[in-house]
């Protein structure tokens, strides 16, 4: 079961959940990114390319099913413009074990940030506003995963 | 060759266009040289190209390093390192 949503509206991570727990599979580890409290932001705009963003996580999601064998899988990433506090992310990974659980669910939120085509900008109370630059640690990070 | 160029996040912005279509010249053979190419286009398209090191490329929605040849793609985006997740 693969589950691939890119949606400008809010999700209930329960949903995810219910889904996968609906397989029997021993174990799901789920992930959700929230919008950071960062002093003085007060809106985060998350821009995407629409044609490109479906096929990739799908393409990610199909890795870690056929990696760790996965029972199910959901990836949910929103765009558009967000608050502090509010869901960006969510990843949920349904297997056997919890180590191939936790494993994939670690692997896909590293691969997201670096392989998934989405730009954050940053909206501060006196109206300026700064595109959020890309991190190397994010690069090591997901090379760990070969 | 006529491709269909994409621009994302503030390479959009310098550029001042969310895309163009455009006929490349016959010497354009990677997507380095189409950036090179495109950098005299106007001072947005020069200075949103200025650094190499902040420009990434999809061809046809896959990405691809900027030495990838471009063999009449349809869609060639440039945009700058993703920040998702």
């Amino acid at each position: 079961m693969k589950q691939v949503l890119v949606q400008r509206e809010n999700f209930n991570p329960s949903t995810g959940q219910s889904l996968l727990e609906a397989l029997s599979p021993g174990a799901i580890a789920t992930f959700t990114g929230l919008v950071r409290d960062d002093g003085g932001m007060t809106a985060m705009i998350l821009e995407h390319y629409p044609a490109m963003t479906q096929v990739a996580l799908e393409g990610l999601a199909d890795q870690a099913v056929e990696r760790w064998s996965l029972s199910g899988v959901v990836v949910i990433h929103r765009y558009g413009t967000l608050h502090p506090g509010d869901r960006i992310v969510h990843v949920a990974c349904a297997s056997s074990h919890r180590a191939a659980a936790l494993d994939a669910c670690a692997f896909l939120i590293d691969q997201l940030k670096i392989n998934a085509p989405f730009w954050k900008k940053e909206i501060r109370a006196d109206g300026s506003a700064s595109w959020v630059e890309a991190k190397g640690v994010d690069d090591l990070a997901a090379e760990r995963w070969g | 060759m006529t491709v269909r160029l994409l621009y994302f996040a503030w390479i959009r912005e310098q550029v001042g266009l969310d895309g163009e279509e455009v006929t490349l010249p016959d010497e354009i053979s990677t997507v380095f040289d189409l950036v090179m190419w495109l950098r005299t286009r106007g001072e947005g398209h020069a200075q949103a190209l200025s650094d190499l090191s902040l420009i990434r490329c999809a061809m046809d929605q896959q990405m691809v390093p900027l030495t990838e040849a471009v063999t009449d793609p349809c869609e060639i985006a440039l945009f700058p390192p993703v920040t998702g997740g």
